[in-house]
């Protein structure tokens, strides 16, 4: 059983469902459409914006505001590549084809993180470009310090929130209860965590506030958060990797 | 060959499977009986090493399952017929499985043909009926041309005619000197398709022999024969005549006598010099299902209960009868009559030689005219059926179904 068959395989699997194609297409179409419509707002309400917003004012990170709605659809798309061996039964009988589960489980991610990464980038570019061709006179370029940083930290950004979807997906097993927990996590409650001073300290930890710094490209005026963008990534990667962990851990253990 | 040696799982407190060994040998169909819940499908799925046994071990060609090497290719099953993805149709399915062992994907499109779902190849899985389910699952079972297949419960939800088809697949796999474990809780299923019987009732092994031997261990010969109904003093009279010849009598339900350990013909003399007329005298063979019932009846997890229908009933109109309960054709009798094990005072059949754990305890009820399951609600729906007349035999393979041309 060499790792290039289960890669197949699970390539075939991924590519056969049309729920890939209606999650991954979802995430792309609502992050660079919402992205442009935001982008559009602040040209047009750039009069009425204070000193100090215009001073913090971030283009790129501006075209990429889509992605707080896009990331729903991303989880969608990591909670049903695991959680659908589940709800079909189909596991045993991929389990029973692959014996290895640190296999099946490790090619099942690579080929779902590497089609979420493909699709991150195309994301990513488009609504970088179109969020810039919006914004107009308030634009900037690519070639801008840190801005090509930014856009492919975008593509990185979703490809790790689809990663760790799949890792809370593989140790609850249920798509349901996966979705339950993921959605109004990200959603909802990290925001609020976020905007409440009490909790805000504690809040920009979270996978989802510390993974998008790495699409910021002008600090805020009265920034004080203790990481820049790549320490964001590394925090969002230590969340991943915790998750793969627990779902890998479960599933080796685990009775199929 | 598969074995396995004190296989156990229990799940919390629960036991599903304890201490099971047996053998399954390459060559021959071997059936695996028990009723719901008995730890059919937990002991496929530790042969498979989708469970970790509590304790025990279970071994392909002596590998542990995870440990062989290049396992789809020695190892079919089919599991569950509804595990696919409903979304995804029947060929990608099969080829998703084929690409694991490097299985070329013409050999799908030969498997699809094999299990007749060439036509539906490219429809999805959600609309297959549970017969067309089964069909795909045995297909994902032969794709690798393993030595080794499993199947639980596989003419499920399959027409007469797939019936017959999986019947003569599995007996055709297993001439060509393949392992064929089969699980169904269809005794007369079995008793047609398989040389060879395990069967286990709450996780424990009843009974591990071949059918012949099952046959002869433990259906038992009868002959039923009947006085007039008017005269019941003449009955009495034959039951002390036939006893005194050494015969076994029975009383059955509608008053008929259940005879044993005398021949026909010295019934029929024996009642004549007793000076009773006979309205009836036929042989009658306890069929398989009997027998099989016979050795589960203690280890039935699932039993109905009568239906009350308690608050349902519309009021009778004043003056009016009520209805009197019509037992369900077919199921006369009240109180199941099993017949009693061949070896009378002998060990119950279901305590196998040699077996540890606990004393006869649960099953220890031993078969006979008392052992009915049944309490005081004779129950017509719980009633195991009828001593069915077998199936007739399999008709020759290649009617029309296209038989795996290997």
């Amino acid at each position: 059983m060499t790792a290039a068959q289960v890669i197949r395989s699970e390539w075939t699997k991924i590519r056969s469902v049309a729920s890939t194609v209606w999650t991954l297409g979802l995430a792309a179409v609502v992050t660079i459409a919402l992205g442009a419509l935001i982008s559009l707002l602040f040209k047009n309400q750039w009069s009425d914006l204070s000193e100090k917003d215009r001073l913090s004012f971030d283009p790129t990170y501006t075209s990429f505001a889509g992605m707080s709605l896009g990331q729903l659809a991303m989880i969608v798309f990591g909670v049903l590549v695991v959680s659908n061996e589940y709800s079909t039964g189909m596991i045993r009988t991929s389990l029973a084809a692959v014996p290895q589960r640190g296999t099946f489980l490790a090619c099942k991610l690579a080929v779902a993180a590497g089609l979420a990464f493909a699709v991150g980038i195309v994301t990513s570019f488009a609504a970088f470009f179109l969020g810039q061709a919006m914004l107009g006179g308030h634009s900037t370029s690519i070639g801008d310090p840190g801005v090509l940083r930014a856009v492919l930290g975008g593509a990185l950004y979703m490809t790790l929130i689809a990663l760790f979807s799949m890792g809370v997906a593989a140790m609850l097993r249920s798509p349901m209860l996966s979705l339950g927990i993921l959605m109004p996590f990200f959603f909802l409650i990290s925001n609020i965590l976020g905007a409440v001073s009490a909790t805000k300290k504690i809040a920009r930890y979270l996978p989802d506030q510390a993974g998008s710094k790495i699409m910021q490209v002008v600090t805020p005026v009265d920034n004080d958060t203790p990481y820049g963008p790549w320490g964001g990534l590394a925090i969002m990667v230590g969340w991943v990797v915790v998750a793969l962990l627990g779902g890998y851990v479960l599933l080796k253990q685990r009775d199929a | 060959m598969i074995e396995a040696v004190g296989l156990t799982k229990r799940y919390g407190d629960k036991t599903a499977v304890y201490n099971l060994s047996f053998q399954v040998r390459p060559g021959s169909v071997t059936g695996f009986l028990g009723p719901n819940g008995s730890g059919k499908s937990t002991t496929m799925r530790m042969i498979l090493g989708l469970d970790q046994p509590t304790s025990g071990r279970v071994t392909i060609g002596g590998f542990p399952y995870r440990k062989l090497p290049n396992a789809p290719r020695q190892v079919g099953a089919l599991l569950d017929a509804k595990a696919v993805h409903g979304g995804r149709h029947a060929r990608n399915h099969l080829l998703c499985l084929a690409q694991l062992s490097g299985i070329p994907a013409r050999r799908v499109d030969e498997v699809l043909g094999v299990v007749g779902l060439q036509d539906v190849a490219r429809k999805r899985s959600k609309g297959f009926s549970l017969g067309m389910g089964q069909r795909l699952g045995i297909a994902a079972a032969l794709l690798g041309d393993p030595q080794v297949l499993l199947f639980d419960e596989p003419v499920n939800g399959l027409d007469p005619e797939g019936i017959l088809w999986v019947r003569n697949l599995m007996k055709a796999l297993a001439a060509e000197g393949r392992t064929v474990f089969v699980s169904s809780h269809l005794m007369s299923e079995m008793a047609l398709t398989a040389d060879h019987l395990i069967v286990i009732g709450r996780g424990q092994l009843l009974s591990d022999m071949s059918v012949r031997d099952f046959i002869s261990t433990n259906s038992a010969d009868f002959a039923r024969v009947r006085t007039p109904d008017t005269e019941p003093q003449q009955r009495e009279k034959l039951t002390a005549s036939l006893t005194e010849a050494g015969g076994q009598v029975l009383p059955e339900q509608d008053g008929a006598l259940r005879v044993m350990g005398l021949p026909l013909h010295r019934i029929s003399d024996l009642a004549h010099s007793a000076d009773v007329r006979l309205w009836e005298l036929s042989p009658h063979q306890a069929s398989l299902e009997e027998a099989y019932m016979r050795m589960t009846q203690g280890a039935v997890d699932y039993r109905s209960t009568v239906d009350q229908r308690a608050g349902l009933q519309q009021p009778l109109p004043p003056g009016a009868q009520p209805p009197v309960q019509m037992p369900v054709p077919g199921q006369g009798q009240p109180g199941w009559y099993a017949p009693p094990p061949p070896q009378q005072g002998g060990q119950p059949p279901f305590a196998a030689p040699g077996q540890p754990g606990p004393p006869a305890g649960p099953y220890g009820a031993p078969g006979g005219p008392g052992g009915a399951p049944a309490g005081d609600h004779a129950n017509p729906y719980a009633q195991p059926a009828a001593p069915q007349q077998a199936p007739a035999a399999p008709a020759a393979p290649a009617l029309t179904k296209p038989e795996d041309a290997r």
